[in-house]
């Protein structure tokens, strides 16, 4: 029971740290090897169904489609990015990227306060 | 005292037109008042809210725009919060923002001016191209 918790508690990255327990240096090779989940197989965090490469051509849609800006108001736009249960979706399925994940957040979440996208969709 | 804001509230759906006028006539009398200027205003109509507001589940949004001071502001958002008939509002500001799309649509054109001088022949079309080739 005491080595199963040691892999929960421990953050990212410090595969250095379990030299004392060999075996767990493979069984938390996926959360812990790699500092985040984005250089190397991400099947381990659930991305798109615990596929082993995923997808990482996806382009930025802001960024080919060359839109200028967003608020709040275009609800259609900022939907795209929410999902069903209204939930922001995270970059990596998107592949939107920073600058416009971080200005799409922050307009989701101003959607959310004026009443244009809900905070909980089916409380799912 | 050129911050421009955006001022958007949500009106009780049972509200009548008149009473709404008056509204506005007094926001715009503040915003006048204290050295302000009113941009625009757009009613949005009803629409149905994403969450029950105070028991409501439609509402009528009101868009303000609006130039002036944060005290402005300050009072605009007062007098709203004591007006029974509106059940939300957010205000916003929006001249820093202008002005980063402003400059990004002069660079943008000015490099569609350069290169359609170099090469006049469909230009526009290999300006737009090449962005998305080199994804």
């Amino acid at each position: 029971m005491a080595e199963e918790t040691k892999p929960v508690v421990s953050p990212a990255g410090e595969s250095g740290e379990r030299v004392d327990r060999g075996e767990r240096v493979d069984r938390g090779e996926c959360r812990t090897s790699r500092p985040y989940g984005q250089g190397g197989p991400g099947g381990a965090r659930d991305a798109g169904g615990g596929r082993k490469f995923f997808r990482r051509k996806k382009v930025c849609k802001f960024c080919t489609e060359k839109i200028d800006s967003f608020n709040y108001k275009d609800v259609r736009l900022l939907a795209q990015f929410v999902a069903e249960s209204g939930k922001i979706v995270p970059r990596r399925l998107t592949g939107v990227c920073t600058p416009h994940q971080r200005r799409l957040s922050a307009a989701i979440k101003q959607a959310r306060n004026i009443a244009l996208l809900p905070f909980a969709g089916r409380a799912s | 005292m050129n911050r421009t804001y955006e001022l958007m509230f949500i009106v009780r759906p049972d509200m009548a037109e008149e009473e709404q006028d008056k509204l506005l006539s007094t926001l715009e009398a503040v915003v006048t008042s204290s050295g302000g200027q009113v941009k625009n205003v757009e009613r949005m109509g009803k629409r149905r809210l994403a969450y029950t507001v105070r028991r409501f589940n439609d509402g009528i949004y009101v868009l303000l725009t609006v130039e002036g001071s944060g005290g402005m502001v300050h009072e605009l958002e007062r007098r709203l919060r004591v007006t029974e008939p509106v059940i939300k509002f957010l205000t916003v500001r929006i001249d820093e923002t202008q002005k980063r799309i402003d400059k990004l649509k002069a660079i943008r054109d000015a490099k569609r001016r350069t290169s359609t001088a170099q090469t006049p022949a469909a230009t526009p079309e290999a300006a737009a191209d090449a962005p998305s080739v080199t994804v």
